[in-house]
């Protein structure tokens, strides 16, 4: 609660502050000269559809993928699972890039498909391009949430079911589906919110006619004085708000809670020779396209040079090399700020999950719309707000000023991390039962023994894909760190990945250092799934 | 605490945009000649570093501060954040390049590096397209160029706002305006940052791209398949090098700020992945074999570059330039599209109506939305020097910014139908 308010009191300064520059005293004139504009009613508009459009095809992409590890016997589904978070490592700007290389204008693809058949498809063009990218960017939020709330599932509604005489697809969209919607809402209510707010991509792709570029636009060219940068970021953030309210709204009065854990879970089932072969098809083809941008990576990084061809030149390791020499240090910072920024938002995640869930606070839903507003924050200005809060404070116990320490890239890390962590959470947490922490409380247990004998261990699936999602995505931002780092020294992967990404002579050590960081946080995550099937495993033996 | 302190005495921090490979080799270069003194490199775009100087208070601040784009000095000059350091000047280095100064009159800046505008080329992509390379802006009206070209915003690039406002000198308010938007309408893409039109033409994405001379040369120099050409309406202007003021190791900034101005200092910018032009004459330095020579190009320069004009209509020029072309750009190239496709058809069958017809719809896909009367206005230009907080202010340059906006939409819808009706006359 305490460090929810240290968190959150910058946050609401950025907004105090955007408010504040509006006027001196307070005035709508500036929302009217925003909705006189075609230009940002358009962006609006677009903004809307692009993110709606991700989050449908992101939903085709994470549903079947989610659906068919968890619920059949599958060879390498951990692998499949782990493979389809790696979108989220990649740093968006980078996964354009690359994926200009394999689909654009003069992308391997269309480099072929002209030579073989004299036309070329337009995939990576304008608003469609950038449904593209988010989409397979995104996914994954909805297939870890999705994957989390399905393992949830108690295996004897599913039984009932069968023993009812529902089966295959009925079963699947009746009874399954409906009770792994908390994950799935979340997850697609993140995508949603995600790509409205997202601003590398469309920048990259060369969009400008959506509300993120606009604002960013605005405050980087007019200046951080034009007001209405400032308007499109309240927007943002009211319309982000309104999205997981919406997404809120849906669940309410539903119970999603079932009593048994971990005891019979999902029968896994086997596929006929045929399914398997069409579901494996099926996987591949995704898992290709959605990893495109890796291989485009992963070429880049061993070529010389790559440039309108399909392939690149020649190949090196001297990327590689260079990237070891210079940068080794950025490693070990990247998995310092992130293990501790994700710690702290599971963490307080968990805690708002509980006091919003379970307390009958007054104005507790509150707590989940400040949490969010990180979500919808630029990191440009909430770095900017940090910079101005923490001006002439240092360090406890040190001469240092704060403003000069990794602490505040870390803690801005957490701050628009952490309501991914908390839509995981509490998605969790509407799966647990109340009556299983009755029963312990009736048992004698205290409120404090309940949450960390009972609640945390029944939510930790739940819990790791927020601190995976948090992991991962901290591991890419990159608006608030080039504002926040002060020396090289200190600097995360993200930064060293976009320095070197703005060579004219060649990306291959940024393409090095990115390979490095996919591998690095893919890993974490992999080791984290382990931790996840150890933990369910001791839960079901106890 | 794991980090502690600040850069201890003996470190110069340098605040840059400049890419890393520049900035490693005078980082090495620069240690071992200055044992005990540590060069630490902070890199951000010029964006972000004038807000970062601005935000830390004095001690804080990083010493010195490196960058191309002239108004990023500017700003920092006008807030008081930089101090003067004459005694770092290199004395052989000459007072103008062309006729432009090379230090900052008020001595806040200094040049350290030469810079020219041109446009470069991926040489595989147009002989993939069997296009030709281009000479002069003027080719790139050209229809065979339709969908290749590819530039940055200015409002996004110091750089291309001052290619935009050469062409502009060069040609006069009108007719470089008309002559921009022809090129626009032939462009693939308006990106967001500088790097991204180098970078497409690197990989082959774009044909050609209107670019800054290092991005042509050191994409040359460092094997890719490009090449680049200075037009006659250029413009050379110096990347500037400055001391921060309430930098905390001023001393040893200075020595760093001499250095990069220094002959050796000179020298490395001919790293072929660094490519830029030196402000000293070649007769002191080794120049490679067919480089070229800033003063040569500054003479063939038929533009005589104001950077009080350029900057007395700065705001005037991005924001018209991101109304007409970079969110219209869909609309522009359809017109464009048209308009070509239209004086194709007629020059094949003539036809006086539809000739006529064509001239008016290139009149208004092509002319600016801003007279040059009213750009010379010094009454028209002060509005958008004011504070945008001001509400009625805002409310006024919004207003202004709509009008564009809706003139430029229904302008090239108006074209593309005139372009189409001309076409059908040709049959």
């Amino acid at each position: 609660m305490f460090l929810l308010a240290f968190l959150i009191i910058p946050v609401c300064m950025v907004i105090y502050t955007a408010f504040v520059t509006e006027t001196g005293s307070l005035t709508f004139g500036h929302f009217a000269n925003f909705f006189g504009q075609t230009v940002f009613t358009e962006s609006f508009i677009n903004s809307v559809l692009v993110s709606l459009a991700s989050a449908f095809f992101s939903s085709l992409i994470a549903v079947p993928l989610a659906y068919l590890t968890v619920r059949f016997e599958f060879r390498g589904a951990l692998l499949i699972q782990t493979l389809g978070v790696l979108p989220l490592i990649m740093p968006p700007f980078v996964g354009a890039v690359a994926l200009q290389l394999i689909f654009g204008r003069s992308g391997s693809v269309n480099l072929l498909l002209d030579e073989w058949f004299g036309f070329t498809v337009p995939i990576m063009d304008g608003l469609i391009g950038v449904i593209f990218v988010e989409s397979i960017h995104y996914f994954p939020f909805i297939l870890l949430n999705l994957v989390a709330a399905m393992r949830n599932i108690d295996g004897a509604m599913e039984e009932s079911a069968l023993n009812l005489g529902s089966r295959g697809f009925r079963l699947f969209r009746r009874i399954i589906f409906p009770l792994a919607m908390p994950g799935y809402l979340a997850g697609a209510a993140l995508v949603f919110v995600k790509v409205f707010d997202d601003l590398g991509t469309p920048l990259v792709m060369g969009v400008t006619n959506m509300l993120a570029p606009q604002a960013y636009l605005r405050i980087t060219s007019v200046g951080l004085d034009d007001p209405l940068g400032y308007v499109i970021s309240v927007i943002m953030i009211v319309f982000s708000i309104a999205a997981l309210w919406a997404s809120a709204r849906l669940m309410k009065g539903k119970d999603y809670a079932t009593l048994q854990k971990g005891g019979s879970a999902l029968q896994k089932r086997r596929l006929s020779v045929w399914e398997a072969v069409i579901a494996y098809g099926w996987i591949v083809l995704v898992l290709l396209v959605v990893l495109a941008p890796h291989f485009g990576i992963l070429l880049m990084s061993f070529a010389k040079v790559w440039s309108f061809s399909v392939l690149p030149d020649s190949y090196t390791l001297e990327h590689y090399a260079t990237v070891f020499n210079d940068s080794s240090n950025m490693i070990g910072n990247t998995l310092l700020y992130c293990l501790l920024s994700a710690t702290i938002d599971v963490v307080i995640g968990t805690a708002i999950a509980y006091l919003i869930l379970r307390t009958k606070l007054p104005a507790r839903q509150w707590l989940d719309y400040m949490a969010s507003v990180a979500l919808a924050i630029p990191g440009l200005v909430l770095a900017i707000g940090y910079l101005r809060l923490f001006r002439d404070v240092n360090l406890p116990f040190t001469d240092t000023p704060v403003i000069a320490s990794w602490v505040l890239i870390m803690l801005a890390y957490a701050v628009r991390r952490l309501p991914y962590a908390l839509r995981s959470c509490m998605a969790a947490l509407q799966q647990v039962h109340i009556s299983l922490e009755e029963a312990a409380q009736s048992l004698g247990a205290g409120r404090m023994s309940v949450i960390r004998r009972v609640m945390v261990p029944l939510m930790a699936g739940g819990i790791m894909a927020g601190f995976v999602t948090s992991f991962i995505t901290a591991a890419v931002e990159l608006s608030a760190t080039i504002m926040l780092v002060s020396r090289e020294s200190q600097a995360p992967m993200s930064y060293g990945i976009y320095l070197y990404m703005q060579s004219v002579s060649g990306r291959g050590p940024g393409a090095a250092l990115g390979v490095l960081a996919v591998i690095v946080v893919g890993l974490g995550t992999y080791f984290s799934h382990r931790f996840v099937e150890r933990s369910r495993a001791t839960v079901q033996s106890i | 605490m794991c980090s502690v302190g600040i850069a201890q005495a003996g470190t110069v921090t340098v605040l840059t945009s400049f890419p890393k490979e520049l900035t490693s080799a005078y980082q090495k270069v620069f240690e071992a000649s200055n044992p005990g003194i540590k060069v630490e490199i902070l890199n951000k775009n010029t964006t972000a570093s004038v807000a970062y100087v601005r935000e830390l208070p004095e001690g804080q601040r990083p010493d010195v501060m490196w960058a191309s784009a002239p108004d990023a000095f500017e700003v920092l000059a006008r807030a008081k954040l930089l101090t003067p350091a004459p005694e770092t000047v290199n004395k052989s280095a000459p007072a103008k390049i062309g006729n432009f100064p090379l230090n900052d009159p008020e001595g806040m800046y200094y040049g350290q590096a030469l810079a020219g505008y041109g446009i470069m080329w991926n040489t595989r992509y147009l002989k993939a397209h069997k296009l030709e390379a281009p000479k002069e802006w003027s080719d790139l009206t050209r229809p065979e160029y339709f969908g290749h070209v590819a530039i940055s915003s200015p409002s996004r690039s110091g750089t291309t706002q001052l290619t935009v406002e050469t062409i502009l000198q060069g040609e006069g308010w009108e007719k470089g305006w008309g002559q921009l938007l022809e090129m626009m309408g032939n462009a693939a893409a308006v990106t967001d940052r500088s790097f991204a039109v180098p970078d497409g033409v690197n990989n082959g994405q774009f044909g050609l791209g209107i670019v800054i001379d290092f991005f042509g040369l050191a994409g040359k120099y460092s094997g890719f398949p490009v090449d680049f050409v200075y037009p006659s309406m250029t413009a050379v202007v110096p990347a500037n090098i400055a001391l921060i003021a309430g930098a905390k190791n001023a001393d040893e900034a200075k020595k760093f700020m001499t250095f990069t101005m220094s002959t050796a200092g000179q020298q490395l910018l001919f790293d072929p992945k660094i490519s830029r032009l030196p402000i000293l004459p070649y007769s002191t330095l080794k120049a490679p074999a067919g480089y070229p020579v800033p003063q040569e190009v500054a003479k063939r320069a038929k533009v005589h570059f104001d950077t009080n004009l350029a900057e007395s209509r700065y705001q005037v020029v991005i924001n018209l330039f991101d109304q007409m072309v970079t969110f219209r750009l869909k609309e522009l190239q359809a017109a464009t599209k048209a308009i070509h496709e239209a004086d194709k058809a007629l020059k094949a069958k003539p036809n006086a109506q539809g000739k006529d017809l064509l001239s008016q719809a290139r009149s208004l896909a092509f002319s600016p939305l801003v007279g040059a009367s009213n750009a010379d206005d010094p009454q028209f230009l002060e509005l958008f020097k004011k504070s945008r907080r001001d509400v009625a202010v805002a409310k006024e340059l919004t207003g202004l910014e709509q009008m564009w906006a809706d003139k430029a939409k229904s302008n090239y819808a108006k074209a593309l139908q005139l372009a189409q009706q001309a076409k059908g006359m040709a049959k």
